[in-house]
């Protein structure tokens, strides 16, 4: 074996043209990009105020802005394939052959649940959590930093292997044997492995720091039952990963051992068991949809009480509504394989705890209704995507329910039924809450504004596009059609695939609106700059702080009184209060840390990947020393002067005045 | 499996002087308890592949309980060290706490030394982790474990030279107190494979 170990110029495929031309977009692409930075000058501010930032307001951007750009590869994923499957019809064959296609659909499927709805989901925690329960920051903001980059590193492997080697072509799961060595001897799950495992861990980190925060960091007043309704919703879903995500990583470990050292896990040789892995795998994975999903719920519960400015209708039963969830999401992961034939009862009890999940939902669809009961609802972007998200999504739960009894599973199994079904809920649960959130909290994290015309374009044409993209997926589940087919020949099938295809152009036209909202928002943002640091007239803490908030967050922490506590606090007319003299703050300092230990283990997984030995060594050690060298830096932390505090204060609340009249 | 090495190192190299120590070791709390979550994982295969011999050896036939009983002791004895490690750090005894880290480390090590050693002597009689699914199983329970356990020496001697150049810090004995709990953990995680594993699997 060479030095490069399984890597030669052979890897790369430049036979591919379809490839070849992405590469070449990439390089241009990337060249404009860094072209610009260097042209504005912007490289030291990136890099000191932004990749080494320990700032979670500063992470979660940067998580938003990495979940954009994989929104963007995900989704040329998805057109790849509806247009492949609008050509292949009749007959045809298409212009995708079957082993391009494969890799097509395992990697948008892992990237948009990994790498563009886990970090959206963490970007938006990152800068509203700590800012809505009055903390400064997380309790470990470096392991945060170093949580963000692991997140990347995960998602450039997944990247790589667009142009060295390929990726994996079992579907997003991954289910051996199919995974297996013997029938995929390449390198694409190997990619799989390491992309998803170094996330994970990431993701696992992110979960046991927030938790930290959640419980030690809380404002003097805060109880647990009055958090906000997103702080308690994150909370449920970081209990999750960190109770499934632990999960992932050992069934990654075996399947890794399997394929690396030879064991015998998930071979038939051998006597390992695959529907072992396939178990571990949902045990992780349906509570991975809830961690998705629970987020988007707090976001619209804040969104539907902010706009129709009143308290969240039954604030109490939503908590425990959310913690219902977050316990049944433990006991249905066999749903997912109804058809592997275990006796009646057990795929009864797994049927019918998953019906049970309908419960606490439908109690939070009412919540919301009756907030919105005789409130002045306004009509924002926010609200928009809520009212679409109601709607969507109980035609996406109540799917669900019908996936859910086994005799009904059985025909449905793995057809475009499941295909409309989960991302009827993922895309109208999670990424239109997402996408309200976004759009709620912008001002906040940016200082300006986004363009309301635009943000309003976009929401309906990602409304109908999606259910002119998705309906004809549930009629083409009926009629038979099975989800990964590279081509087909049933006359039937025509219409319904054309309409998809149409659906995602539709969607297309919603992303573009997205991507030039941002810059004509950007362009104007002078005229639209948020000065009072409360655009919607807010009811937590996060609207207390200027756009975009202090660095240190408060100047004196607040005292919490209410669940509601920045609406309590303007009530009492505590809110905006001026002081002479405010303490020194104690901050922690950026760090490279993060960056070398998460680029060294990136190395490390690269090098796994492709069996090159010495640099995986390399890439280990790299890691373990940057982690010892973090330990032993004294340099950590400094102070901001009460002078400079007092400047930044009053700085606020005379622009909030002015705002104000 | 160095992941899991990594995972451990990170949780509790996190320190920053305006958090109040308690937060470190409760964020160390929550970090083992995901440790948990991946020891219950592995737990679980080895129950649903312990049968699965495929004509090769079982538990039965492999597991010399008088070795793995003074293996056992090594480890429990190291837990009960590093107890009196903690009572002299605490009293800001510096001399006192080398000493018990010392004979941790030592009975920590003497216990990763007869692992390695019943590992060597399985691969070398043809019973390695490739042999059957039960082996397979057998090799990544004990060896997770063994992985941490190595991870904790590493940890408790950089901690060591810690001590020797700076003496006690606050942050010295937080991270005392993590890597005690860490310890303890895979103390209570090794009664479970001890009984489970080798107890039931050779009766």
């Amino acid at each position: 074996m060479s030095i490069l170990g399984k890597l030669s110029l052979h890897s790369i495929p430049y036979d591919v043209p379809i490839l070849v031309g992405t590469f070449c977009g990439v390089v241009v692409l990337a060249s404009i990009v860094i072209g610009l930075i260097t042209y504005y000058k912007k490289w030291g501010v990136l890099w000191n105020d932004w990749f080494t930032s320990i700032d979670h307001k500063r992470l979660g951007i940067m998580y938003i802005v990495l979940a954009l750009v994989m929104l963007l590869r995900g989704f040329a994923d998805a057109m790849m394939m509806r247009l492949q499957l609008a050509f292949a019809t009749d007959g045809g064959t298409g212009y995708l052959p079957p082993h391009h296609y494969d890799q097509i659909f395992t990697a948008h499927g892992v990237i948009m649940i990994i790498f563009m709805a886990m970090p959206f989901m963490i970007g938006l925690m990152n800068i509203v959590l700590p800012l809505q329960i009055g903390a400064r920051d997380v309790a470990f903001p470096f392991m945060n930093n170093l949580s963000f980059w692991l997140t990347v590193g995960g998602a450039i492997l997944i990247n790589i292997s667009l142009f060295i080697g390929e990726f994996a072509k079992t579907g997003w799961v991954a289910y051996p044997p199919l995974a297996g060595l013997k029938f995929s001897p390449d390198v694409g799950v190997d990619y799989y492995i390491w992309a998803l495992q170094i996330s994970g861990i990431g993701t696992t980190l992110t979960a046991v720091n927030f938790l930290a925060t959640v419980f030690k960091m809380r404002a003097p007043g805060m109880k647990l039952m009055d958090m906000p309704i997103f702080t308690w919703t994150c909370t449920w879903a970081n209990i999750l990963i960190a109770l499934s995500f632990p999960i992932l990583t050992a069934v990654l470990a075996m399947l890794t051992l399997d394929r690396y050292l030879d064991f015998h896990f998930f071979t038939i040789a051998g006597g390992g068991n695959s529907m072992m892995y396939i178990n571990l795998f949902w045990a992780w994975g349906h509570p991975e949809v809830y961690i998705l999903v629970l987020p988007a719920f707090g976001i619209f519960s804040e969104v539907v009480s902010t706009f129709t400015g009143k308290r969240l209708f039954g604030y109490k039963s939503m908590v425990w509504a959310t913690a219902s969830i977050s316990v049944l999401g433990f006991i249905v992961w066999l749903h997912h394989f109804f058809t592997m034939g275990s006796s009646a009862n057990v795929n009864a009890f797994f049927g019918v705890a998953t019906m049970i999940i309908a419960i606490p939902t439908g109690v939070k669809l009412f919540n919301w209704l009756f907030t919105m009961y005789r409130g002045r609802l306004r009509i924002t972007v926010p609200v928009m995507w809520t009212l679409g998200f109601m709607v969507t999504f109980t035609i996406g739960g109540m799917t669900g329910v019908l996936l859910a009894v086994p005799g009904a599973d059985y025909v449905l199994h793995n057809s475009l039924f499941l295909i409309a079904h989960f991302h009827n809920t993922i895309i109208g649960g999670a990424v239109f809450g997402y996408l309200a959130g976004f759009a709620f909290w912008f001002p906040k994290a940016m200082g300006f504004h986004l363009n309301v015309k635009l943000g309003k374009a976009a929401f309906w044409c990602w409304l109908i596009g999606f259910f002119l993209a998705f309906m004809p997926l549930y009629v083409l589940g009926f009629l038979g059609m099975t989800r990964r087919l590279n081509h087909t020949n049933n006359p039937q099938w025509d219409m319904w695939l054309y309409i998809a295809l149409i659906g995602a152009f539709v969607i297309m036209a919603g992303i573009a609106c997205q991507l030039l909202q941002l810059y004509v928002s950007f362009r104007d943002r002078k005229q639209n700059l948020d000065t009072t640091g409360d655009p919607w007239n807010g009811h937590t803490l996060e609207w207390s702080t200027a756009s975009p908030p202090q660095v240190y967050n408060f100047a004196e922490i607040p005292t919490v009184y209410d669940i509601d506590a920045f609406t309590d606090m303007k009530e009492k007319g505590t809110a905006y209060v001026r002081k002479d003299s405010y303490a020194p703050i104690h901050m922690p300092k950026n760090t490279k840390a993060g960056m070398a230990i998460a680029g060294s283990v990136t190395i490390m997984g690269f090098a796994l990947i492709w069996h090159i030995w010495w640099l995986a060594a390399l890439g280990l050690l790299g890691g373990f020393i940057s982690l010892v060298a973090r330990a032993y830096t004294s340099d950590v932390d400094y102070y901001i002067q009460p002078d400079e505090v007092l400047r930044t204060e009053t700085a606020h609340l005379d622009s909030n005045n002015v705002a104000k009249g | 499996m160095s992941t899991t090495h990594m995972n451990a190192h990170v949780a509790h190299d996190e320190h920053h002087d305006h958090h109040p120590a308690p937060h470190n070791v409760f964020g160390f709390w929550l970090y083992l308890m995901t440790d948990c979550l991946l020891f219950a994982s592995v737990f679980a295969t080895y129950a649903v592949l312990f049968m699965n011999t495929a004509g090769g050896v079982s538990s039965k036939d492999i597991f010399e309980l008088d070795f793995v009983l003074v293996e056992t002791a090594a480890l429990l004895i190291s837990s009960i060290t590093y107890g009196f490690a903690m009572v002299c750090a605490h009293n800001r005894n510096r001399a006192g706490t080398l000493l018990w880290l010392f004979v941790t480390f030592a009975f920590g090590a003497v216990f990763i030394c007869m692992e390695l050693y019943e590992f060597h002597h399985l691969i070398e009689a043809g019973n390695g982790p490739q042999r059957s699914a039960f082996l397979t199983a057998f090799f990544t329970l004990v060896g997770t474990h063994g992985l941490h356990v190595t991870a904790g020496l590493i940890w408790m001697a950089i901690l060591i030279v810690e001590l020797l150049k700076s003496g006690f810090g606050s942050r010295t004995v937080t991270r005392l107190s993590c890597l005690s709990l860490f310890w303890h953990f895979l103390d209570v995680v090794w009664i479970c494979v001890f009984t489970f594993v080798y107890l039931m699997g050779a009766v």
